[in-house]
């Protein structure tokens, strides 16, 4: 991205109670960019877009706006807009009024205001609803009433906390490209937060993964999903098998008793490394053509590729597949050097086992206050 | 919201001020006079001097607690029954419950007592009838009948407003699991609308055993309640250390009865014996 | 078994009602007794209209009503809000607890509290004319508080905070968010703390009983003493009023005004 700076975070800190929440954050956002702060909950997300937004200050750090610093500057003054989690419309006022909220606080005559209004609803289909009371409104249109109400004010920047959480999957999927849509039409940069990974890699031009309260990986959707920084974005990032290797030289690999060929250089020797290959990148072939030999424990028919784990060595692979393969059969796996990708160690190191105990259900029961935050 | 401004901070301070004054220091009062003699000296004459109010509490108590127990037997079938009929219905008796609530306790003592005086109309009936006089007002049965009359609707509001909020799926799954309707009856819908029992039964209780003008008018001044006493006593300022005395007596076994029905209950609210007043009105 | 529920219905409210039934029609009976109705007639009416005791008693209760309810619902209010922010667990837990006082224990401890409060404040000054206006105005400020603090307290409660920061983030100053979308939300709360102070203000009796004078007699002490000793059915006719402008009340608030509905919302 050459645009403008927008947003600088430098050295953002916030901790409440003297649990951190934020560590020494550093933030670059540009103009016009569909940016998604991506996490599970808890890692700061929230936070951070909470601290643009300018309703929480950081203990430690800076946040410039155009070059600025604008610390102490209070939310209203800002020209920043917020669409809240769970919308916060008035529930006194109807969808004309929520709307025009912003532009009578800034006394704008009637006329403008009604034409702006109208202008607004048509951009997110709500034509007609303008004297409807907000809570006589379904999920995803009270949706639409909060963009509204925050796009015209025309800000530099629109903050969205989760904004797509309540919504059922499909209107989910339709929303995502309106709002992509919206951004576009607009030129407004979007600040998007999402525990959502498939949200984020479908919508956003930059994504900016984060945990406990660091960011892990700064990149496009493309660059975070195939050269995952660590671990923690490789597991967090689609589906992935993340194995302990070795470097053993420049494009030479070994990990499951089997040296690879790779893409990757610049380690050092013998440098402990984490392997990360795609379950769509293995390719299933006869045990005699194959560089690793596993039985297959299950398979699960997911509509348009099989989905089977494979124990290698004790260890349980993920692949996706077209063919399919029999239980209990032994098959051969074939890896291409540029589906290799090594990561250096870090402190998620060894956090994600292999696919043994895997559900999808026993991940949500494990962490039940996914939706919280 | 970041920090309470100081405004804030401040603006439950004029109403706990007057809480202090007006509500802590006259309960200081109670336990003052209580305990002191006409001269302002401490004392234990009020207390013991109570043994000869005994009987009068033993019969407030009993009185109080008959009008309870059949307030509840009376109101409960009524307040399920009215559970049961259409919305429409459901709102227009839900009006017919709160009328008498709202009320004055003394109009509707006045009229009851101007059905069952012995020149009421009951017996003007009866006597065109050529029957014989009941003698209702001036007896215990008198006494009791008015406290019903007068508390029913107590304790149908709250088991009332119970029974509507229970989810029907709860009976619906109730009967899907092989319950007869008496099961689903003890089994989901009671302990479901216990806490409406509960707010129901102290909402009788209270009043009925505190009551001293129900027992001046239908009791025709023969017979003496707690409230009675106190209210006598308080008529000369020589007895109000006695009056206090009693006064706090009956705070105490209040306080007690209310706790302990409490546990009963898992609501956490307090024991309200209005509420339900206030409730009706703008649920 | 439809039909037995209602007929146990119908039977009960006709219990309930008979004696208002009774009430009302004979306040109409020309003959002013119970024994023998001779015709229609509005003189009990009249005698209740003629009596300047009555009238006077009525604006003092209205007087009272509005003046101790609207100091409960100001200061109540105010209470409210300042228990919402407050950290503290234990002073907002002692300050409810004491709140809910007048409303736990019977009116007549109540009544009989204050007065010796009063009493107390007297022999301090060295005065006898101490009841009146003044100590019934302070008796139904104290018992109307808890439920001003019990209506306005959810709904502060109930506010999402979300709403002020949306208002901020649209351009409001904190105080501006406090006005434009916070007290909307809280008003319907103030108004029925209003309502309920002011009728349980004009419907008390018991606690008056005990801190009032013969100088400032309200309603309720008006109709005690009238009916202390002999039946007068001018008392009938005054009943009868009440009773039929709270049924209009009633069915007004629950069946025509939007009022209801919104309070039905929440």
């Amino acid at each position: 991205m050459n645009n403008e700076k927008l947003i600088e975070l430098r050295g953002v800190s916030k901790s409440y109670d003297g649990e951190t929440v934020l560590c020494s954050i550093d933030l670059d956002i540009h103009e016009h960019e569909f940016v998604t702060l991506l996490g599970p909950s808890g890692c700061g997300k929230t936070t951070t877009l909470r601290i643009i937004g300018g309703f929480v200050t950081p203990n430690e750090g800076k946040v410039f706006f155009n070059g600025k610093e604008i610390n102490d500057i209070p939310p209203h003054k800002r020209p920043v807009n917020t669409v809240f989690q769970r919308y916060a419309l008035f529930p006194h006022l109807n969808v004309f009024e929520n709307i025009a909220f912003g532009l009578r606080i800034k006394k704008t005559p009637e006329e403008e205001i009604r034409e702006q209004v109208k202008e607004m609803l048509a951009m997110v289909n709500l034509k007609g609803f303008e004297r409807r009371r907000v809570d006589s409104l379904s999920g995803g249109q009270q949706q639409r009433v909060a963009i509204a109400r925050a796009l015209i004010n025309k800000p530099e920047i629109l903050l969205l906390d989760e904004p797509l959480g309540a919504l059922d999957l499909k209107l989910r999927k339709d929303m995502q490209v309106e709002l992509k849509r919206m951004q576009r039409q607009t030129g407004i940069t979007f600040i998007f937060v999402t525990h959502d990974q498939e949200e984020a890699l479908s919508m956003s031009d930059t994504i900016v993964v984060m945990a406990d309260g660091k960011i892990q990986q700064i990149g496009t959707p493309e660059k975070i999903y195939n050269e995952p920084e660590n671990a923690f974005v490789a597991d967090f990032i689609g589906e992935s098998n993340i194995l302990d290797g070795v470097m053993l030289e420049d494009y030479k690999v070994r990990f499951s008793g089997h040296t690879f060929t790779c893409v990757d250089k610049d380690f050092a020797p013998k440098e402990k490394v984490d392997i990360v290959v795609r379950p769509e990148d293995v390719d299933v072939v006869a045990v005699d053509k194959g560089m690793l030999t596993g039985t297959v424990s299950s398979v699960t028919f997911k509509g348009d590729y099989y989905e089977i784990i494979v124990d290698v060595g004790g260890f349980k692979w993920m692949l996706e597949t077209s063919d399919y393969v029999a239980p209990e059969a032994t098959i051969g796996l074939h890896i291409e050097p540029e589906a290799i990708h090594v990561m250096k160690k870090s402190e998620y190191s060894g956090k994600f086992g292999d696919y043994s105990s895997f559900s999808d259900e026993l991940e949500h029961l494990a962490d039940p206050e996914e939706e919280e935050e | 919201m970041k920090k309470g401004s100081l405004f804030q901070r401040l603006a439950a301070a004029p109403h706990i001020l007057w809480a202090i004054m007006f509500i802590v220091f006259p309960m200081i009062f109670v336990l003052f006079f209580a305990f002191t003699d006409a001269d302002g000296n401490f004392s234990f004459s009020n207390i013991t001097s109570l043994s000869q109010y005994g009987h009068v509490f033993v019969l407030s108590i009993a009185f109080a607690l008959i009008a309870t127990v059949i307030c509840l037997i009376i109101g409960y079938p009524l307040a399920y029954f009215m559970s049961k009929q259409s919305p429409r219905a459901q709102k227009m008796l839900m009006v017919l419950v709160m009328l008498p609530m709202w009320c004055n306790l003394l109009i509707r003592t006045y009229a009851l007592m101007a059905l069952l005086d012995n020149g009421g109309l009951l017996n003007s009936l009866l006597e065109a009838l050529g029957l014989d006089k009941l003698s209702i007002v001036g007896t215990n049965f008198g006494v009791i009948l008015g406290m019903i009359y007068d508390f029913l609707p107590y304790m149908v509001l709250p088991i009332f407003t119970a029974m509507t909020k229970l989810d029907p799926k709860f009976i619906e799954a109730s009967q899907d699991l092989g319950c007869t309707t008496w099961q689903t009856m003890t089994r989901v819908i009671m302990p479901l609308t216990a806490s409406g029992v509960i707010s129901g039964i102290t909402m009788v209780f209270v009043p009925s055993i505190s009551t001293f003008y129900i027992s001046q008018k239908l009791g025709a001044g023969k017979i003496d309640l707690v409230g009675d006493t106190i209210e006598r006593l308080f008529q000369n300022p020589s007895t109000y250390n006695v009056g206090a005395a009693i006064s706090l007596v009956m705070m105490v076994l209040i306080i007690i009865s209310v706790t302990i029905m409490n546990r009963f209950s898992d609501d956490k609210q307090p024991g309200d014996p209005k509420a339900g007043k206030g409730g009706g009105i703008m649920p | 078994m439809k039909f037995l529920q209602r007929s146990y219905i119908v039977l009960v409210f006709l219990l309930l009602y008979i004696p208002i039934i009774v009430l009302i029609a004979f306040s109409f009976n020309e003959a002013g007794s119970l024994a023998e109705y001779t015709g229609f007639s509005l003189v009990w009416y009249e005698e209740l209209f003629a009596d300047e005791e009555a009238l006077t008693s009525l604006r003092n209760s209205l007087v009272l009503a509005v003046s101790s309810s609207l100091i409960a619902t100001v200061i109540g209010t105010f209470a409210a809000l300042g228990l919402h922010r407050m950290k503290s667990k234990w002073i907002k837990g002692s300050v409810n607890t004491v709140t809910n006082i007048p409303m736990m224990n019977p009116d007549i401890v109540t009544g009989v509290s204050m007065m010796l409060l009063f009493v107390a404040f007297a022999g301090i000054l060295g005065t006898s004319d101490f009841l009146g206006f003044g100590t019934m105005l302070i008796a139904h400020v104290t018992f109307n508080l808890p439920y001003v603090i019990l209506s306005v307290m959810p709904r502060f409660k109930a506010l999402d905070v979300s709403l002020s920061e949306a208002a901020q983030d649209l351009g409001c100053t904190p105080s501006q968010a406090f006005f434009k979308v916070e007290l909307p939300e809280i008003v319907p709360g103030i108004v029925s703390g209003l309502m309920l102070g002011f009728t349980m203000s004009l419907d008390d009796f018991v606690i008056s009983h005990f801190v009032s004078s013969p100088d400032f007699q309200t309603l309720p002490l008006y109709v005690y003493n009238q009916t202390a000793h002999n039946v007068k059915f001018s008392m009938y006719a005054l009943s009868a009023l009440i009773v039929i402008t709270i049924l209009i009340i009633l069915l007004v608030v629950n069946f025509a005004g939007s009022f209801g509905k919104k309070g039905g919302a929440k």
